[in-house]
């Protein structure tokens, strides 16, 4: 049998010893790298992070992997970007001062709305478990990183800010935090994005990542 | 309508989980990883770890249990005890926690609470207080697992904490633990109706219908449960019919 392999970027953001006992647990074999050689090898990639956008962008010159990973990326190789790794996918983020991501898919990261639909104050970083819906009625979950999930199943969430994709067609699904739809998980080919932490998100985010490493 | 968490608490001595009364006699429980490991197959939101000797023998035994547990645990997970610095958050980050929890080190060196805010972020910190009562209406923080006081009032601390980057706080009614008398609803009360920080309510659960007072009526964000659990007096799929039949909002959780 061929064991699944993931190569996941460790460019020093984030807890990356979850990621990979997520991934381990749903049987694929885990390398963490920052060597571009490596990266450009791999026949599945993670994207983790937590921590500010402008950190995560940093580090990974400071690596030299941006064109790295939009090479891979080019290449059509499976990506997931995961709550950072994310945010980082998009055309830029306006958290401290405009700043360029990755630009795999158009788009902008903005602040969660500190206020509810209703006007009143709500709690930043939204934190916890929420229920994910489909962005998209007629598009559902097919094909997608949630293919195997159910619409209203939860997963877990830690984040200030949010990924919006500029085509409608790039959202798979939202949750919702104090009214306002929230992208949960984005898509454009094979590159997809989890808002929430798969490896934090019991069966639902094994799930996701068991998708992830089948595709 | 904002989802209340479950949350199992595991007090650990050395390699084993353990439970008290008021936080003391302690008795030896079983081990962490198959009680986790239940926790998490029945469905809990998230698991804290604490260390309940740490800070009296100034070590600390939770990483190897921590590592262990990220092998096949996969909810969130806090871990406090013994945290004194940054270097001892990044060790028990790295081992797979995601949120420390921070009291002794904190009442010594309050400058702790935004250092690691400001390293981690805020949803990272987690301020855990042990409360006792002094008074009406009046609680007093404890250290070092509910022996040592401090002269500092809970309400004014809490607050304190959160201006200091606290992002979450764990608030341990002393009085209640390991009594099942329910929890202290006038101590939540007091500190969520002053605090803007999730706060979870642990201590005193005998029964599930306690957590809905302590949501209804004192605002808990969250609850932390021990002894309902390790004794088997019930499990967190009953426990989350009970908030669920209530019209409490909780996590839709299906089993694999």
């Amino acid at each position: 049998m061929n064991i699944p392999r993931v190569t996941v970027i460790d460019y020093g953001v984030g807890n990356l010893l979850s990621v990979q006992r997520g991934l381990e647990h749903c049987g694929a074999h885990v390398t963490l790298t920052s060597d571009a050689e490596q990266i450009l090898s791999a026949s599945r990639i993670v994207l983790p992070g937590v921590g500010a956008f402008q950190n995560g962008m940093q580090a990974l010159e400071k690596l030299g992997l941006i064109e790295v990973i939009q090479e891979v990326a080019n290449r059509k190789i499976p990506l997931l970007g995961i709550c950072l790794g994310m945010q980082l996918l998009l055309t830029e983020s306006e958290e401290f001062g405009l700043t360029k991501g990755l630009g795999l898919i158009p788009g902008r990261v903005i602040p969660v709305p500190t206020l509810t639909l209703n006007g009143e104050t709500q709690k930043i970083p939204h934190i916890g478990w929420s229920s994910l819906q489909y962005s998209n009625i007629e598009k559902k979950w097919d094909g997608s990183v949630l293919h195997d999930n159910q619409p209203g199943s939860a997963a877990y969430f830690v984040h200030s800010f949010m990924a919006i994709p500029d085509l409608g067609e790039h959202r798979i699904a939202d949750c919702i935090y104090g009214g306002h739809r929230v992208p949960a998980v984005i898509a454009c080919d094979q590159i997809s994005g989890c808002q929430f932490h798969p490896e934090k998100s019991g069966e639902v985010g094994l799930k996701v990542l068991r998708r992830f490493i089948s595709l | 309508m904002k989802n209340i968490r479950l949350i199992a608490r595991l007090d650990i001595k050395g390699p084993n989980l353990i439970k008290g009364i008021h936080l003391e006699g302690l008795r030896v429980i079983g081990s962490p990883s198959e009680h986790a490991l239940r926790y998490y197959l029945q469905g809990v939101d998230e698991l804290i770890y604490m260390d309940c000797v740490a800070s009296l023998y100034g070590r600390n035994h939770l990483d190897e249990i921590v590592k262990a547990a990220a092998k096949d645990i996969f909810v969130p997970m806090t871990v406090g005890g013994g945290i004194r610095s940054i270097k001892d958050a990044t060790q028990i980050l790295r081992s797979g926690a995601d949120k420390v929890a921070v009291n002794t080190a904190a009442v010594a060196n309050p400058q702790l609470i935004t250092d690691i805010s400001r390293r981690f972020g805020s949803q990272c910190m987690v301020l855990s207080i042990e409360a006792k009562q002094v008074g009406v209406d009046q609680w007093e923080v404890y250290t070092d697992n509910g022996r040592e006081r401090t002269g500092l009032d809970v309400v004014t601390w809490a607050k304190r904490g959160v201006i200091l980057g606290a992002g979450e706080i764990l608030l341990t009614s002393v009085d209640r633990e390991g009594t099942r008398k329910g929890f202290d609803l006038a101590l939540v009360k007091a500190v969520t109706s002053q605090v803007s920080v999730p706060v979870i309510a642990s201590g005193g659960m005998g029964k599930p219908e306690d957590l809905l007072s302590v949501v209804c009526e004192s605002d808990a964000d969250a609850v932390a449960m021990a002894d309902i659990l390790h004794y088997k007096r019930s499990d967190i799929g009953h426990i989350r019919v009970v908030a669920q039949k209530a019209g409490l909002g909780v996590r839709q959780y299906e089993h694999s």
